[in-house]
């Protein structure tokens, strides 16, 4: 694994998949949160007209695509707002006026051809110069500063943007610099993963971290660190199977969604059935009126567990054991009521009754 | 005592919403510390005066004033806070009850970061609604009136002297309709005005200080909560509901007759 450190083109490229690898999903999460999963994409074939417009003007091609694809990602956000019910259908025309204007423009210039679209298409990460890497570091740090440094302001917005105008904040501005920046994102990660597959590092770590979280923080943290993981292992892979890595980066990508899929159904089955129960304790917080003996007695099993033993309860509190141990639940409604008494006094009243 | 301040008023609104005329020339007030519901049927044009007030729906005439402010100079936002009529607190990636009341803040926080009274306030609007101990739960796990309290909770944590709520029973059992009825009741202890709409009373009619009746985009009545409720809800089984109360303008109490209020 060492050895391909020696080597200044693996430096470089390891050093642009661990900033995609952080950039793309801390600013795809708000696209998700939007529910406008699908605008990277949109800015990806935006950006392909820039790129061959660095071409045809022989100029660095990053620069041109991070141009066009802004003032594409603007043009987005403006349809947003103006255009109502069609929307979707100009969004639509954008994308597909982006990649034929690209192919058009790279013919045009006499230096290009298809073929030099393709290393962006599908990114070319060992390709990567020392000036690739400074425009890489420059705009990266732009993306995160903004991403993380206003997360709050631009979850609220994301969240709730009615809300979030009433409270004041500056929701137009904050929408255009998420827009630049998802523009600014897409530039950066097309070297790593091309411009066609540029979404899915935006998406796909956030679709599998919030299989295993529950809240935004959280979400947001663990997309990084997948992120990274399937930038680096997969610039790795690529090294040693003579793959291209934009498409191995991908391919763990989901691979990885699929595991933690796997493995966060059970642990969310199991929240659920807590929640379940937690909220049947709330609609009998006096232990009156219970349809049944489980909600109490569960209780009372809880009082025990937690040391607040007391002689009376024990039958009831045994019975509720046989009861719940037959269900196959005792576990999870113990520390439910555990929990529950540990919010409040209600345990106790529950107990009592 | 002073005359009480006038926190918001809408003088002879009319809005369109395409190319419905939806408010015909609407006159609201609400003062300070007073609790003010809009009743009406489906289409009155209630959620739409609300909307305005907030900016979310343009006046093609008339006047708003929000704190004695005209609303195109009105920026103190952080007076205000706004519970929307939505089933569902949650959007395409999970957050926690608490990720979501915080950004309620942010009307005081703006482009900081929260501070400890920030966090503090939050803390305060969850327990407000007894949402303290489902702070760090996903709002996905909530069922719909625990929506309905997280949203309110946003807006409280924002401490706003004045509370706009659209339909905040909307969804919500009898326990859950308590629990905000007691939320509010403090909140208007504490000096907050309040505008709401509202489709039934429910438990928090004893709260309210006036009802305004809206029909067809203009103000019908306006008067005590349970006779207006009444013929709001249940036109023909009121007896003599034309005869009921007289005044045919959203103006509070204390403009009608200077003096009586307070």
């Amino acid at each position: 694994m060492i050895e391909l450190l020696d080597y200044p083109f693996m430096q470089r490229a390891l050093l642009a998949a661990l900033l995609v690898g952080v950039a793309a999903p801390a600013v795809g999460i708000y696209l998700v949160q939007r529910r406008q999963a699908i605008m990277g994409d949109g800015i990806g074939h935006v950006a392909l007209t820039g790129v061959a417009l660095g071409f045809l003007l022989n100029t660095s091609p990053v620069w041109t695509a991070v141009l066009v694809a802004s003032l594409g990602a603007v043009a987005m956000e403006l349809i947003r707002w103006y255009g109502k019910a069609r929307g979707d259908l100009a969004l639509a025309m954008l994308f597909y006026g982006g990649m034929a204007g690209g192919v058009l423009i790279i013919n045009l210039s006499p230096n290009g051809s298809n073929a030099s679209l393709t290393t962006y298409l599908f990114g070319s990460v060992t390709t990567v110069s020392d000036s690739d890497v400074v425009a890489i570091v420059c705009l990266s740090a732009f993306v995160l500063a903004a991403s993380l440094g206003l997360r709050r302001q631009l979850f609220a917005v994301c969240q709730d943007e009615e809300f979030a105008r009433v409270t004041g904040l500056p929701v137009r501005l904050l929408n255009l610099l998420l827009a630049l920046t998802a523009a600014v994102t897409v530039t950066v990660a097309m070297r790593v993963v091309g411009l066609l597959l540029v979404s899915a590092l935006m998406v796909i770590p956030v679709a599998a971290a919030q299989q295993a979280t529950r809240g935004f923080a959280g979400t947001l943290g663990l997309s990084v660190l997948f992120g990274v993981a399937v930038t680096l292992s997969g610039t790795g892979a690529s090294f040693y199977a003579d793959v291209p890595p934009g498409a191995s980066i991908v391919v763990l990508a989901i691979a990885l969604f699929g595991a933690v899929t796997a493995l966060a159904a059970p642990l969310a089955r199991r929240r659920a059935r807590r929640d379940r129960e937690l909220r049947s304790g709330e609609v009998l917080p006096d232990g009156e009126a219970a349809p049944g003996t489980q909600p109490d007695a569960s209780r009372g099993q809880a009082a025990r567990e937690s040391g607040a033993a007391a002689p009376a309860s024990e039958a009831a509190a045994d019975a509720a054991h046989a009861g719940d141990a037959e269900s196959g639940t005792a576990r999870g409604r113990a520390s439910v009521a555990g929990r529950y008494k540990g919010g409040g006094a209600h345990g106790d009243r529950g107990f009592r009754a | 005592m002073a005359a009480p301040q006038t926190v918001m008023s809408l003088r002879d609104a009319t809005a369109t919403l395409g190319a419905r005329a939806v408010l015909r020339g609407i006159d609201l007030t609400v003062d300070s510390g007073e609790v003010v519901a809009l009743l009406g049927a489906n289409g009155s044009g209630k959620s739409t005066a609300i909307r305005t007030v907030i900016g979310q729906v343009p006046l093609t005439g008339g006047e708003l004033e929000l704190f004695g402010t005209p609303f195109a100079r009105f920026r103190d936002w952080r007076r205000v806070g706004y519970v929307p009529q939505r089933s569902t607190a949650a959007a395409g990636v999970p957050a926690t009850v608490r990720e979501v009341v915080s950004s309620g803040r942010l009307s005081h926080a703006r482009l900081r970061p929260l501070g400890r009274a920030d966090r503090a306030a939050v803390t305060r609007a969850l327990e407000l609604v007894g949402m303290a101990d489902r702070a760090r739960d996903s709002v996905n796990a909530l069922s719909g009136g625990q929506h309905q309290r997280v949203l309110i909770a946003r807006a409280l944590a924002g401490a706003p002297d004045l509370l706009i709520m659209d339909e905040p029973l909307a969804g919500m059992d009898l326990a859950s309709q308590d629990v905000l009825a007691e939320a509010l009741r403090e909140q208007v202890a504490r000096g907050t005005s309040v505008l709401l709409v509202l489709h039934e009373l429910g438990p928090f009619a004893p709260l309210i200080d006036r009802a305004v009746l809206l029909r067809e985009g203009l103000v019908e009545r306006v008067g005590n909560p349970e006779a207006l409720h009444d013929i709001a809800c249940h036109p023909h089984d009121t007896h003599d509901a034309e005869g009921r109360a007289g005044i045919g303008a959203g103006l509070s109490m204390s403009e009608l007759n200077p003096g009586t209020r307070r």
